[in-house]
């Protein structure tokens, strides 16, 4: 089986030329090993990190947005998202404060990316 | 250090700085930041909005800062990072502040909640990053119902304000922007319809088509174009069509599609209303000002870096070049800057255009530019005459894509323009 596709790990954005033959695959096109990583995983289990908002209770500001600090199965972005739908969270909110920890078993932690003081 | 006289306009109180910063965004809290490492303590920051951070306080999604900080942050988190060392260095800086005029002999006006202030600065810093195109700008005909958004007020909508634009949407241009807003509507339930880009090739980086489009089964469209906008309240729907080579709509390939939401992401360019008032020079194929290796205008004093020089793609690349600045305005202010543009730097074969467009020494600098088209297997050449200074093969070249190339120093000679070619 040959695919193609673009490395999403950095700005770089290498085409990727992955060639599976059963267990084994060889990869093209990467400029850097980080690619060949890239490359397996979006094989057998293609990952990704989400970014969105939750709602802050008692703050400056309505919302404050949160994403995840390592990817996750593709196939566990909706259901996370669902979750994160649902969340209310008390200001104050903090950079890195985490919101969730291990969300959805998935190993990543949902964690804060913007300060949201609370209302005097 | 402050000096207090009157102005001509009035009883005005003049405050003097080394430098004023001109935008909190990227740019201006990088320079910031390094011009306090290199001694420069006399430096107020001027911020049009509420809170620094200028365009990243609306990107929320990750990917800034692989460069400079070696982790993917969002932008937000990117922003705090320079703004926590922006105070804790106790830089002043002022919000709610809108610079509306800048005079060659470095005279800042700002209108502040406390008032209008003026400054006389040794030194001025433009970094008011971009503004978007808008449809106006694009002109697409038809009715002008609600639900036309460009893609960074829909941004703001959701990531600041917590108001969704809509729930079935198309989105006319492949930048960078539209594409991230594409992904974060389909995650928050809405239905993107497609992409239509009238261009051959996507504007927006590959990574942000694969991982923003391709990942959730959106499609791109090259080629085509919005060419109609219905609805009267609130938009219904679209007319598409396919585009001939030099993008003319071909008659008999409207296609309607039904959306309530139209998205804008058909480019940026420089915030450079200031710039022309103040007479500074414009190269007119980045839009902002034309620079030398030290990013100083054509008005001695006056430097520029970010998007209001040219439009980036990444932000880590705003910080590295306004640091670069820093240092040049360091040493204008300490007196040892030369400004005889003596040569230009020609955007040849290829190219698009380049930064900077003037040379005054042959110290070290930095080179940025973009291509005209894809193109793979190719080489960029920068010559001085026939003599070729530097030459690299790329094994792709992206419109999409501002491509770097560091000079070393002594390697300009005093005589002819340089030029950048691909060939
Ligand atoms: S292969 Fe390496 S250099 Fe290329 S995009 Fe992936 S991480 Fe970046």
């Amino acid at each position: 089986m040959r695919k193609c596709f673009t490395c999403v790990i950095c700005p770089n954005g290498c085409r990727l030329e992955v060639e599976a033959d059963g267990g084994t695959i060889s990869v093209t096109g990467n400029l850097c090993p980080r690619g060949v990583e890239y490359a397996n995983e979006e094989i057998t289990d293609p990952k990704r990190t989400i970014a969105s908002s939750v709602l802050v209770d008692g703050g400056v500001m309505e919302i404050a947005s949160v994403r995840l600090d390592k990817a996750v199965s593709k196939s566990l972005i909706f259901p996370i998202m669902d979750v994160i739908k649902a969340l209310h969270v008390a200001a104050p909110v903090h950079i890195g404060d985490v919101i969730i920890h291990d969300i959805l078993s998935s190993g990543a932690d949902l964690i804060a990316t913007r300060n949201v003081e609370a209302r005097q | 250090m402050a000096s207090c006289r009157e102005d001509e306009e009035g009883l005005r109180m003049i405050e003097s700085r080394d430098v004023v910063i001109i935008g909190g965004g990227p740019a201006g809290l990088a320079a910031a930041v390094e011009l306090d490492k290199r001694g420069i303590h006399d430096v107020v920051l001027l911020e049009r909005e509420h809170e620094l951070g200028g365009i990243l306080r609306q990107c929320i999604h990750d990917g800034f800062g692989l460069s400079r900080f070696g982790e993917s942050l969002s932008g937000p988190e990117y922003a705090q990072r320079f703004i926590d060392e922006v105070r804790e260095r106790g830089i002043e800086y002022h919000t709610d502040s809108t610079v509306t005029s800048l005079s060659p002999e470095r005279i800042v006006k700002v209108v502040t909640p406390s008032g209008l202030y003026i400054y006389k600065a040794k030194a001025v810093i433009l970094a008011m990053g971009c503004k978007e195109r808008s449809r106006g700008s694009v002109m697409i005909p038809g009715e002008r119902p609600a639900g036309v958004f460009t893609a960074g007020t829909a941004q703001a909508y959701m990531n600041i304000y917590n108001r969704m634009p809509g729930r079935s949407v198309i989105i006319l241009g492949s930048g960078d922007i539209g594409l991230i807003m594409a992904r974060r509507l389909t995650l928050e339930g809405c239905s993107v319809k497609a992409v239509f880009e009238i261009q051959d090739h996507p504007n927006g980086l590959d990574r942000n088509i694969s991982q923003c489009l391709d990942d959730y089964g959106i499609p791109l469209y090259l080629r085509h174009t919005v060419t109609d906008i219905h609805g009267r309240e609130r938009l219904e729907g679209v007319t598409v069509s396919e585009v001939d080579g030099n993008m003319v709509p071909i008659p008999g390939t409207e296609e309607y599609h039904p959306c309530d939401t139209l998205i804008l992401s058909v480019g940026l360019r420089p915030e450079n209303d200031l710039i022309k008032d103040a007479g500074i020079e414009i190269d007119e194929k980045t839009s902002g000002a034309a620079v030398d290796e030290n990013l100083m205008t054509s008005v001695p004093g006056i430097f520029s870096s970010g998007n209001v020089l040219h439009v980036h793609d990444l932000v880590d690349f705003v910080s590295l070049e306004s640091e670069r600045l820093a240092a040049g305005v360091a040493s204008f202010i300490g007196g040892g800057l030369a400004h005889d543009r003596t040569l230009q730097v020609i955007a040849g074969n290829g190219v698009a255009h380049v930064v900077p467009q003037h040379l005054c020494s042959s110290s070290a600098f930095s080179l940025s530019f973009r291509v005209r088209s894809l193109s793979s297997d190719s080489v960029v050449r920068v010559r001085q005459g026939d003599r070729v200074i530097v030459e690299k093969r790329h094994r792709r070249l992206n419109p999409a894509e501002m491509v770097n190339v560091d000079i070393a120093a002594g390697s300009i000679g005093k005589e002819g323009n340089v030029e950048v070619e691909v060939v």
